[in-house]
């Protein structure tokens, strides 16, 4: 097991070191710079910018630069938001993106994996249609569909809920975010646990418990659920990443300030510095909760080896 | 050599045997109980039938996809409405276009760019996920950084720069699709080969000297089907919607052709004004998407090896 | 002459009235004020900073206003009205203006904003270190050394600014300006607090540290979610202020700041607050929370002119005459917009555009026209003209472009494909004249012509159409330095459209706000112009 920790936090080096010299290359092969701009700027205003933020130099020096900067925790400066620093930025916002993330996970994989196995063991009755089709509803409605139908039902109609803001994440602020992120999340996880669930109680190891007589919760609980969660395991380590690194869509529609925004917003204004520090920061989350999936898979299948 | 090739084909008897006790083809078995599976089949036939009207169903009526009512442009709120007589069946678009034959032609785009998506996401997904789990050790330490790697870059640039070397073309969308598509399903897969590479059988192949591919496809893939025909099916929605982000960043689909995520995120803002423009796409998309899942669901049993 | 006798006007009234006709917020006898005065206010999308010379786009003025005071402000009918400058005094040959500023105008750490702080500020934006996107406006009125400096040739000091005292401020210009003091009011000019920034160098604008000397100061800037104001007890007319509190919104989707304004949460939306679809019913319903009025700014179609065919002047007016512009304006746009035929919008101050011919045809001649012009540039229906329109992705620009295309279609038989792209990837390929027609829009900078007829001289940066006619090069060079240059724009307005169609113009932008009929004091101008301190909240 520390192996294994240890094995991935020296893989970690190298991957992270990939990622950002291939995102930092492509990126400043996409047409325009952080500086096009439809007000057409006299060359010599336009000269004195690059200067200024060293975009006339080669883009093998910027990346030397910009490595030898995150090296010193330094993320650099916005081109989009200049009076902060991507420190400050991501410090504000990844916070509110967590949040919104982590309770929208937990919202997703108590309802899903509660939906997924209660089908699965009544397959194919109409409480199986009747549990998937609720929880497919998230999928079916997209959260750019589901988040305008909330506030016009909450916020207008109602009158219940504000229909937008932060306010550092007072709960009626946050009901919204965490319906339109995790619905879809919901029906994903739903049908996976329904599917290996189903699986995982045809196999033979299953038949023999109810041979034996156990009764059905039993089985359920202490045979079936630990192999039928692996592929539910594959599927949450990137799908949590996503999750906390936030949705453009909620952030916009729900003026949250979350990092989502920050990303597409930098990705559309080449706001180089903003897309890299998003770009490590799913990166490095990527590795680590995929590193905690295998160690979750070895402890629920010791006999797992990689 | 002779010997060799013996032991292989007596293994893989053996193999089999232990799979299916029954010993009849997985396939012949697999195609017996789909069609047995009523959900299954009527869903099957209703996505038939979409794609049947998305293809034909442009004919049915007396406007284009690029035609502008000039007359109902000129109130949508009422002149488009929904209405038999001026041949808006579904009623038309803010611009007065008919949303009825934009629903259908979108469906052209958007069933192949769903239908593709989940295609590679089998194809490519299965074989390296499955490849990964099954080598483990460096090859799927490598094999899993470089997907951490895909999964983690800014996917935005990729459409970009790829719509500044080729240009606009429809057969690009395909390939950006087919790029994203597969990463998740291949830790899926790799996931559940981690747990099925020591089941008995497959260390049995293993030890009798069957090729790595072989065991592959014929031991691992099979078993780990169930899984992936449910999580493909959850890629079409995905896939449907995703078309309509790549083509905001002007790869995709181009104005005045439409898709199903077009139509959806144009109704989304009209929805207080004029339903008909959201509900109708929608309701497609609804419609397909539970037929997937019945599929998907019919496919996942009748290819469960273990489900007699 | 209009802007002549504006400007003539607004300096007698300021110098006649001195300090006693100032911008407050007037509160009409008998309107009973709401016990909480605060404001939330739609802020369109982020400003890309607080600091007013490197300014870039509205999101930034508009907080700029309240956040800061220049030397002039704007009043409802777009009069310069006294900021902290009281009046000002001109030379003969308007090149040296002197500009008396009030001794009482401080910063929000007490200090007193003096002639110095201009000074530093008006250096500051021709500095190359400064790297301000804005630093042209310095050029522009032709400030003494100003493009030196920019060039690097010479160092800022050298600007033709001076403080002759404290509270007189000097600017001298190469060649005669006659409405320099209107450009005052654009944030640019505002002035800086030299002390702060010479101590804090660029992390000025830090929350920490940052001063202002406007009405409000910054109290909370959550990115992407508010910025909150409050009140400054030291500007010098904090007395007469009446809001206590404004919360800037940056939602840039009409859609959802609708959905805040309609839940309450909002009294004031963006510029761009009516979605289209709204229009109607909002009229029907709450006709007076509804403000419509013409903004100075264009919607156009560029020709690439270095490309066949778009080099042949008949083809620019075919296309051109073929576009139903009224369709556009009831229909596609529907919230009031106006048509243009003509480049310059029409309520540009001290410039009546005269009407192109076609304006007063009627769209069937149009169309006649425009066939006869595509036949004798040898395109018609066995040799049909086919060519790809560019267009940012965005829901409005979609709308337009496909509504054009289909009337190119059926009025003259030109099939243009649609091509969208998103914005970095659109400009690009407008800078490097990869396209053929494309979508454009410009929004005027300052209330006068040149603000437009500038940037389709041939040298200008942001004339991706390549457009270029040596007479109207002319006319705009000998218009800058002239006392009354309207006689010139007439000329080149008339070069542009009449006799090159360099550009197929389409519509005339508004600004279109929903503002609660609550909040009294709301004065918009062309540009847009309003200032929080004006306004008060009204018992409801």
């Amino acid at each position: 097991m520390l192996s294994l920790i240890l094995k991935r936090i020296l893989e970690a080096i190298p991957t992270l070191l990939v990622l950002i010299t291939v995102s930092f290359f492509l990126m400043h092969f996409a047409p325009g710079s952080p500086l096009t701009s439809e007000r057409g700027l006299p060359p010599e205003i336009m000269a004195n910018i690059a200067a200024k933020y060293h975009l006339d130099e080669p883009v093998t020096s910027q990346y030397l630069r910009y490595l030898w900067n995150i090296l010193q925790g330094d993320l650099g400066a916005s081109f989009v938001h200049k009076d902060f620093t991507i420190n400050d930025l991501v410090a504000q916002s990844f916070p509110v993106s967590a949040e919104i993330g982590v309770w929208s996970f937990i919202v997703a994989v108590v309802i899903g994996v509660g939906c997924g196995i209660f089908a699965a063991l009544r397959q194919n009755s109409w409480i199986d249609y009747s549990v998937m089709a609720f929880a497919n509803l998230g999928i079916v409605l997209p959260n750019f569909v589901l988040a305008p139908l909330c506030i016009l039902f909450f916020s207008i109609y109602l009158q219940w809920l504000p229909s937008g803001g932060w306010n550092d994440g007072a709960w009626p602020y946050l009901v919204m975010p965490v319906i339109a992120m995790s619905t879809s999340y919901i029906a994903q996880i739903a049908r996976i646990t329904r599917g290996s669930m189903i699986e995982t109680m045809h196999s033979n190891f299953i038949r023999t418990a109810r041979a034996k007589g156990l009764p059905g919760y039993k089985i359920v609980l202490q045979h079936a659920l630990r192999p039928a969660i692996v592929p539910v395991l594959s599927y949450l380590g990137p799908a949590f990443v996503g999750i906390i690194t936030g949705s453009v869509i909620v952030d916009v529609y729900f003026s949250t300030g979350g990092i989502g925004q920050h990303f597409v917003n930098g990705a559309i204004n080449r706001d180089y510095p903003m897309v890299m520090a998003v770009t490590i920061l799913i990166g490095s989350l990527t590795i680590l909760f995929n590193a905690i999936v295998d160690i979750l898979y070895a402890l629920i299948d010791p006999k797992i080896r990689y | 050599m002779i010997t060799t090739k013996d032991k292989v084909d007596v293994v893989e008897a053996f193999a089999e045997q232990v799979v299916e006790v029954e010993g009849r083809s997985l396939w012949q078995d697999a195609r017996r109980r789909f069609f047995s599976n009523h959900a299954a089949v009527l869903s099957l036939i209703i996505l038939g039938l979409i794609a049947l009207i998305s293809l034909f169903g442009p004919w049915l009526s007396q406007w284009n996809y690029d035609d502008i009512d000039w007359e109902a442009l000129s109130d949508i709120a009422t002149l488009g409405r929904p209405n038999i007589e001026n041949g808006h069946y579904f009623g038309t678009d803010p611009l007065g276009r008919d949303i009825f034959v934009r629903t259908l032609q979108g469906g052209q785009i958007s069933l192949m760019v769903g239908l593709m998506g989940s295609l590679v996401a089998i194809v490519i997904g299965t074989l390296y996920g499955a490849t990964s789990g099954y080598l483990g050790g460096r090859v799927d330490s490598l094999m899993m950084r470089v997907l951490e790697i895909l999964n983690s870059f800014p996917f935005m640039f990729f459409v970009i720069i790829m719509m500044t070397l080729f240009g606009r073309h429809i057969v690009l969308i395909f390939v950006a699709i087919g790029a994203i598509s597969w990463l998740d399903m291949a830790r899926i897969v790799r996931g559940q080969t981690l747990s099925l590479k020591n089941k008995e059988y497959i260390e049995a192949a293993h030890a009798c000297g069957v090729s790595t591919t072989n065991i592959i496809l014929r031991h691992i893939v099979p078993n780990v089907l169930g899984i992936v025909v449910v999580y493909a099916t959850l890629l079409v929605p995905n896939m449907i919607l995703l078309e309509s982000f790549i083509s905001f960043l002007g790869l995709g689909v181009q104005e005045p052709m439409t898709s199903w995520g077009a139509l959806i995120s144009e109704g989304a803002v009209n929805m207080e004004i004029a339903v008909w423009q959201l509900a109708w796409p929608l309701g497609f998309l609804v419609v397909t998407l539970f037929c997937f899942n019945f599929l998907g669901d019919g496919l996942r049993d009748a290819l469960d090896p273990k489900d007699r | 002459m209009k802007l002549k006798q504006s400007l003539i006007a607004s300096a007698v009234l300021a110098a006649a009235l001195g300090a006693s006709y100032v911008q407050a917020a007037k509160v009409p006898e008998g309107v009973k004020l709401a016990a909480v005065q605060e404001i939330v206010k739609g802020g369109e999308s982020e400003p890309a900073t607080l600091d007013q010379q490197k300014l870039q786009g509205t999101p930034g003025s508009l907080r700029g206003r309240d956040l800061f005071e220049g030397l002039f402000n704007e009043d409802g009918d777009g009069n310069l009205i006294p900021g902290v400058a009281t009046s000002y005094d001109a030379n003969e040959d308007n090149t040296v203006y002197t500009f008396h500023l009030r001794d009482d105008a401080k910063w929000s750490n007490g200090d007193s904003v003096t002639a110095h702080d201009f000074v530093f500020a008006f250096q500051r934006l021709v500095d190359p270190k400064t790297a301000a996107d804005y630093a042209w406006f310095a050029e522009l009125p032709g400030m003494i050394n100003a493009t030196d400096i920019i060039n690097g040739k010479k160092p800022a000091t050298e600007l033709g600014v001076e403080a002759a005292d404290d509270y007189t401020f000097v600017v001298r210009l190469e060649k005669p300006n006659a409405y320099f003091p209107k450009m005052t009011i654009h944030n640019t000019l505002f002035p800086a607090p030299k002390k702060v920034i010479e101590k804090w160098g660029d992390d000025w604008t830090k929350q920490d540290h940052i001063v202002f000397n406007g009405a409000y100061v910054l109290d909370k800037w959550n990115v992407n979610e508010k910025m909150v104001l409050v009140r400054n007890p030291m500007y010098w007319n904090d007395k007469e202020t009446v809001i206590n509190k404004v919360t800037y919104l940056p939602i840039p989707d009409v859609s959802v700041e609708f959905k805040r304004y309609q839940a309450g949460e909002m009294d004031l939306t963006s510029y761009t607050g009516i979605p289209t679809n709204r229009y109607k019913q909002l009229m029907k319903d709450t006709p007076d929370e509804v403000h419509i009025t013409p903004q100075l700014g264009t919607y156009y179609y560029l020709f690439n002119t270095t490309k066949a065919p778009f080099d042949d002047v008949r083809v620019r007016k075919a296309l051109s005459y073929a576009i139903d512009r009224d369709i556009i304006v009831k229909y596609v746009k529907g919230t009031g917009e106006l048509p243009a035929y003509g480049f310059t919008p029409d309520i540009v101050n001290g410039f009546n555009p005269i009407k192109p011919d076609y304006a007063t045809w009627t769209q069937a001649e149009r169309n006649e026209k425009a066939k006869e012009l595509l036949a004798e540039a040898g395109f018609g229906p066995s040799n049909p003209l086919k060519f790809p329109l560019l267009y940012n992705t965005n829901d409005q620009h979609k709308k337009v472009a496909v509504a054009i295309a289909s009337m190119w279609k059926k009025n003259i038989g030109v099939t243009a494909t649609l091509e969208n792209q998103e914005w970095k990837t659109y400009l690009d390929t407008r800078n490097t004249q990869n396209f053929s027609v494309a979508r454009a829009g410009w929004i005027g900078d300052y209330n006068e012509a040149s603000t437009f007829l500038q940037i389709l001289t041939t040298t200008a940066g942001s004339n991706d159409g390549k457009y270029s006619n040596a007479e109207y090069d002319r006319l705009m060079n000998e218009a800058s330095s002239m006392q009354d240059p309207s006689v010139n724009y007439a000329k080149a307005e008339d070069i542009l459209i009449n006799q090159d169609m360099g550009i197929a113009p389409i519509y005339t932008y508004i600004t279109k706000r929903l503002v609660k009929p609550y909040v009294g004091g709301y004065m918009p101008n062309p540009e847009d112009n309003t200032y929080t301190r004006d306004q008060y909240i009204i018992a409801h």
